[in-house]
């Protein structure tokens, strides 16, 4: 897990490229005065903010990051016409449950990238993370954390368990590294 | 043909934001009103794009970006209110 | 032939938008009706979204891209308030349906 960029002055080079994107989307041009002004905003608010933020761990692999997005994308879609005919469907025969799902990851913003993949794909979505963070005393790391879900239509437990690991846990265990 | 297709989704839209409304109305619990309203939020947020969509201008644009925030945020203000009675710690 | 993506696209994203209203009024607890807005309607939203940056693109002068940001946004913060709601109604120990399973994996909070 690396936590720290290369370079000092652009702290997280993520933001930067939203901020620089979200700039020229908004005043929806390409004009050379937008690019420079959108150019500042993207180095001077990480440079500003990073004080106040907690480090968080640093994309290694942006291609499998690409590649991972584009997957969720297709999952997503999916995922929606599958819900659709879910609910349009008998509602009595649809079993509903709660499945625990244990964590290879252990930092909080891979964890919170899956909750939310998981929250936009097939029929589920993430409850909670336990143990409760409010129960661990400060620097006291758990040994394992769980996943709660809530499944829409339960079928096969083991079988979402590990679809949900190989699928969507594994990339990002890759991607950052941890 | 445009303007035709506008007007079913515009009907489409009224209609689910009655049945919003209805579970709204008929609850049971504060969860399922705040979820509600979240949707309340979103479908307003469709009706307004179709307006300016028949209207043809793209003015609409930033009160749809504006209603999407202040929803996202009011939601997650009445969840925090409601997991720990207060909003800021 | 816009004219066909756009009328498409809003026949897709109205009705996925109607699905989820109707998920909301349809299911019998809270969790399961949760599925409904959080993912029907995410998608619904992103589809009218597209019809109207296609229609805008073709009818004003320029490309628009900015409902980009709103789909993005939409996309970004469903997953989180659904997650804020979820963890109200389990604080509120809301009852689920009898049919559900695995019930004892929730456990109780602080």
């Amino acid at each position: 897990m690396q936590l720290e960029t290369r370079f000092r002055w652009l702290p997280a080079p993520l933001l930067s490229l939203l901020l620089f994107l979200v700039w020229l989307l908004l005043n929806n041009s390409v004009s050379p005065g937008h690019l420079v002004l959108a150019v500042i905003l993207a180095i001077v608010i990480p440079l500003v903010t990073s004080p106040f933020r907690t480090k968080q761990p640093l994309i290694i692999k942006p291609g499998l990051a690409f590649r991972h997005l584009l997957l969720v994308l297709y999952d997503i879609i999916t995922a929606n016409v599958q819900v659709a005919i879910l609910i349009l469907g008998p509602t009595k025969k649809l079993t509903p449950g709660f499945v625990k799902v244990p964590l290879d990851l252990t930092h909080s913003l891979p964890i919170t990238i899956l909750a939310s993949t998981v929250s936009l794909t097939p029929g589920t979505v993430s409850a909670e993370v336990y143990p409760w963070s409010e129960n661990l005393t400060e620097g006291n790391k758990p040994e394992q954390q769980f996943l709660l879900i809530h499944v829409l239509d339960l079928k096969d437990e083991q079988a979402l368990i590990n679809t949900i690991k190989q699928r969507y846990e594994a990339p990002l265990k890759e991607m950052f590294e941890c | 043909m445009l303007e035709t297709v506008i007007l079913i989704v515009f009907a489409m839209i009224g209609v689910s934001l009655l049945l919003n409304l209805w579970r709204l109305l008929i609850g049971p619990s504060v969860p399922d009103r705040i979820l509600a309203l979240d949707t309340m939020y979103i479908n307003t947020i469709a009706l307004i794009i179709l307006y300016g969509m028949s209207m043809g201008t793209s003015l609409y644009f930033e009160a749809a970006l504006l209603i999407a925030m202040l929803g996202f945020v009011s939601t997650v203000a009445v969840c925090k209110y409601l997991l720990r009675g207060d909003i800021i710690e | 032939m816009t004219e066909w993506i756009i009328s498409i696209l809003l026949l897709i994203g109205g009705s996925f938008v109607l699905v989820g209203s109707i998920g909301l009024v349809k299911m019998p607890d809270f969790f399961m009706r949760l599925h409904g807005p959080t993912k029907a309607t995410t998608l619904g939203m992103a589809s009218l979204l597209t019809a109207a940056m296609v229609f805008f693109s073709t009818t004003q002068a320029g490309v628009s891209v900015k409902e980009i940001l709103i789909s993005l946004f939409l996309l970004l913060t469903a997953p989180i308030s659904g997650y804020m709601m979820i963890k109200a109604a389990i604080h509120h120990k809301l009852e689920s349906i009898e049919r559900t399973k695995g019930i004892d994996n929730i456990e109780d909070d602080v």
